[in-house]
Order: C-alpha cells, then structure tokens, then sequence
C-alpha cells in the first residue's frame, strides 16, 4: 500500500484541524470498531460555507480526505459543497489505495452530515436537499 | 529532538548481518554452481546447502537429515500442516488442534483445511494470549491428526508452554507442529528434548534474507512431498536450492543461536524500560503479560488513538514500527490476535508493535518515549473518539478499565 505524497502532505499537516464553538452545523459519521469517525463542524453564511473545522479518529487517509475535504467546501455555497463527490476528493490527493477509498466517501458523508444538522437547526427537512447519509452497522471493513 | 533513524519493527524483517552477508557472498558470482552436478562448482554449492543443514540441526537440536529448507516460514507452515493432514486423514484422523492466535500462515492453512473437510478447534486464549497444556489434552481426540501451536506470538511475544504440550501430544500419540518463526534465537529450542515433531523456522527473522525458511521434521514422521519435481531436498521439495540464501539461514541460525541467554539479557531491560515509559501515558495498555514475553516485543493499545496514525507519525519521525502484524496492512480489520485477548475492536484499532533487537540502544528507547510523548497527545487532539471518552467516561467504563489495571 502506498500513499501519493498528497496523502501523506494532509496527513503531516492536516488543514483545519479543530471545533467551530459558534458551528452552524456538526456532522459525524463512522464508528469506532470500524476504525474511523469523522466529526465537521460549518459555519454558514448567506448560504455560503464560510469556516469549517474536523476532528478524525482514523488512519492516514481518513485525516488526509478529512483535511482536504474542509479546503473544497470552504468559500463554496452549500449546494456546490454538496456536489462534491469522493471522485473529487480522491482526484485533489492524487489518487488513493484500493482499500482506502472508503476513507473519500466518509469524508463525502461528513460535509453531508454536517449541512444535514444545518439544515435540521434552521427547521427545514435536509431529507429532500442532502438524501441519505451512510449509517454503519459496527461491522469492521465498513464503510 | 533531532530527528533519527530507529528500527524498532524486528518482528516484522531484520538487517542482514554483515557475518550472513559474507557468508552469502561466494555463491553468487563463484561458487554458483547447482548442488546437483558433477563438477567443481557444483559440489561447492551442495556441501554449503549441507554445511548449513548442519548448522541448522545443531541450533535446533536435531539431525542434518531433519532439516528441509524452504521458501519462508509460511511455506514451512503450509508443508507441515497440508501434509500432516493429507497423512493422517489417510488413517481416518481429520481433526486438527490450534489457537486462536497464530499467523494468518497457520490460520489460513487451517481454514482451508476446515473447508476440504477437516475439523478444526481454535483453542481460545487468556487475557495474555496463553493457552494450558491442559486445553490441548482436553480436545485432542480419537481422530485427532495434528496439534498446531504457535512457539511465540509474532504480535504480542508470548512464549507458550510448548515443550509441556508437545508432551502431551507425544504421550497421546499425535502429531505436533509449532510455527517457531518468532521464537527462534529468542528462546532455547531442542526440538528433541522438548518432544517437537515439526517446527517452522524463518530466515529473515533472524538476518538471514527474505526467501528463505526451514523445516524441521523428525525421522520418523514421513510427511509427503511438498513440491514435487527433481530430487532435492530428498525428494520432499523439489526445486533448485537457493543457495546463497540458505548458506545465508546456516550462518544466521547459528549466530541467533550462539547466546541465547546474552540476548536475553541485553534486550529484556530496553523491552521493560520502554513498556514501563509507555505506561507512564494515560489510558493505554500493554497486550499480552510481562512474563513468558520475548526480550524484544512490546505491544501497547492507546484509547482514542487509530494505530496507522501512530505508525505514520512514529514514521514521520524516523521510527520504524508496527499496529499488529505487517501483513495487515492494508486490511480494515483489527488484529485477530487482540480481539481474541477479548480486546474491544476500538481499542484494539489503536494498537503499536515495538520489536527490538540487540542492536536497539538506550537512547533509542529514549527517543522512542519522547516520540510517543508528542504524538499520543497529537493524536487523541483531533480524535473525536477520544473526545468523546474524556467527556462520558461512564460510557466507556469496561474500555478505560481494560487500559488502567497495569
């Protein structure tokens, strides 16, 4: 297994490393006996992702996709940060290993879940807006 | 700290020794003939195949003629077992005894073996990875073929009671294999005196390169032929020797074996002195117990930590080391062995493997301390598992309680 040097830059000096105090918005996804929890904390304004903050419990692609996920959703509109599929994640880190592309779709599913907990705090059903977000059962391999 | 170069992963390979590589040497570019011909060369080459049987056999305990070389440990491991089976199911015997820790080269084996109609028991282990000699007597049967058991666990270095339980395979008349591949150099092997009938060994363990291994066979049991072809290895593994490579294991084995008791001696104190630091860090574990260990191994699990994060900080500065087994890299699952210490799956994701050997120093067990130090705490900073663990302690009673009894 090899990390591109992308990787492993995010993983040496993850961006946007923390909690948001004021967040809009808090999403986390994954599971401990899986070996991989993502929390993201937004920031909304005007509809505009304006600050976004992580915290990962996971292996070097989990903080990789984790860090460079909160640098594309940064400055973007909500919808636009939707868009973002883990192809994109995977494309900004130069590629990852066949058995760490979960990590991408975990990280897909973070920003998913922090808009989610938006949305849910501003009354409106993110159902219709965000869709489903990839609940894991505990079985390791997951994800 | 200025950053350095620590190799602290020796379970997983070694560094060829400078006695080995000198050893190795002729039999590339001068001595390069095939042990099977005539001529000069040739002959040159087959008394090194026959030198190293030799050394081999001394180390061990046993005679020249015992000794099979191979391909690595994992094909001593499949030779030994597949062939122990094909044997004994001829006699109507198609039960095999093992534990619930050895390496994925004995536990795939017998999984295979379980799914082409063998019965298989997994002896469970105790919270320090043992199983009793008791255990063994308990589940061996009429149909009992083999009892396999691991010498030394590559993960958590426990030496089990394997002469006491070879005993009991010998006084109930079944075959007995262990996977020594840890064990060796480490512990005082006589496979003769300690009633062995087979046992794996491998070269890159012991530097020696990579590529090589050895079986160990007792006259007597005549397993079947491994790799069928020419008439090496007497006829039970056929293929070219690798000659410079088992040159290569007969030095290694030999030196490994020299002084026992001085390793011992020189690498137990570095394995307490750095365990005894990494327990000074809050809610971490140390897997497996601090008796019957192997001098080098240390194997701690730290809450709220994932074990490649670890390895990838450790490695960003300078420090070689391992989560569970090297040849789980790659795999999303938690070791088998911690589980089956009856680890959680969470807290065995956060675990190190630390191998030293007689090379490591003081100072390296310093610097490994002030590594951890900074990076254990780096970590759980930005690990939302942690987080969580700090703010509902209750909910995470059993885990904290698994990482505070040492």
């Amino acid at each position: 297994m090899l990390y591109s040097d992308k990787v492993m830059e995010h993983f040496a000096n993850p961006r946007n490393v923390g909690e948001l105090a004021d967040a809009d918005g808090i999403g986390e996804v994954g599971n401990a006996k899986c070996g991989d929890i993502m929390k993201m904390y937004i920031k909304v304004d005007n509809g505009i992702i304006t600050d976004c903050k992580f915290k990962t419990f996971g292996c070097g692609a989990a903080i990789a996709t984790s860090s460079v996920s909160t640098e594309l959703i940064i400055g973007k509109t909500i919808d636009e940060a939707l868009k973002i599929s883990n192809k994109e994640v995977i494309a900004t880190l130069d590629g990852l290993p066949a058995q760490k592309l979960h990590c991408s779709v975990l990280a897909e599913q973070a920003v998913k879940s922090a808009v989610s907990d938006y949305y849910k705090r501003q009354g409106v059903d993110p159902y219709p807006i965000v869709g489903d977000i990839q609940k894991c059962t505990g079985d390791a391999g997951c994800g | 700290m200025d950053k350095r170069f620590i190799y602290a992963d020796n379970a997983a390979t070694t560094a060829v020794s400078k006695r080995v590589f000198n050893a190795m040497l002729p039999f590339f570019e001068e001595r390069y003939g095939n042990p099977s011909s005539i001529y000069g060369i040739g002959q040159d080459a087959l008394r090194a195949v026959e030198e190293a049987r030799s050394k081999a056999a001394a180390a061990l305990g046993c005679k020249a003629n015992e000794v099979y070389f191979t391909g690595s440990g994992t094909e001593s491991d499949n030779w030994a077992i597949r062939s122990a089976a094909l044997k004994m199911s001829k006699e109507g015997k198609k039960h095999i005894i093992t534990t619930a820790v050895e390496h994925h080269a004995v536990l795939h084996t017998c999984e295979y073996l379980a799914k082409s109609g063998f019965e298989v028991t997994q002896l469970p282990v105790d919270e320090n990875g043992f199983i009793t000699p008791g255990q063994v007597a308990d589940a061996i049967r009429a149909d009992t073929a083999l009892v396999t058991v691991m010498y030394a666990n590559n993960e958590i270095g426990t030496i089990m009671p394997i002469p006491e339980i070879a005993a009991v395979c010998r006084e109930r008349g079944v075959l007995f294999h262990t996977d020594a591949v840890q064990a060796v150099g480490n512990v005082e092997i006589n496979v003769a005196e300690q009633q062995i009938d087979m046992l794996s060994v491998s070269g890159h363990k012991l530097r020696a390169p990579k590529g090589v291994g050895a079986l160990y066979i007792r006259n007597g049991v005549s397993l079947p032929a491994f790799i069928l072809g020419g008439a090496q290895e007497r006829s039970k593994r056929a293929g070219t020797e690798n000659v410079p490579s088992i040159a290569g294991l007969g030095e290694a084995i030999a030196a490994a074996c020299e002084d026992i008791q001085g390793k011992v001696k020189k690498v137990t104190p570095l394995r307490d002195k750095l365990i005894d630091g990494i327990l000074k860090i809050e809610s971490v574990r140390l897997n497996g117990g601090r008796a019957n260990r192997l001098p080098g191994n240390v194997n701690a699990s730290f809450l709220g930590v994932e074990g490649e994060a670890l390895l990838l900080n450790l490695d960003l500065r300078g420090i070689c080391a391992s989560s569970g087994s090297a040849c789980t890299t790659g795999s999303l699952d938690p070791s088998h062995v911690l589980l089956a210490l009856g680890l959680p799956a969470e807290v065995a994701h956060g675990s190190l493997r630390l191998s030293l050997s007689e090379d490591t120093t003081e100072e390296d067990v310093d610097y490994i301390l002030t590594a951890l130090g900074e990076v254990i705490p780096k970590i759980r900073k930005m690990s939302p598992l942690w987080e969580d663990i700090v703010k509902n302690p209750k909910e995470y009673g059993s885990i904290l309680e698994l990482t505070m009894n040492n």
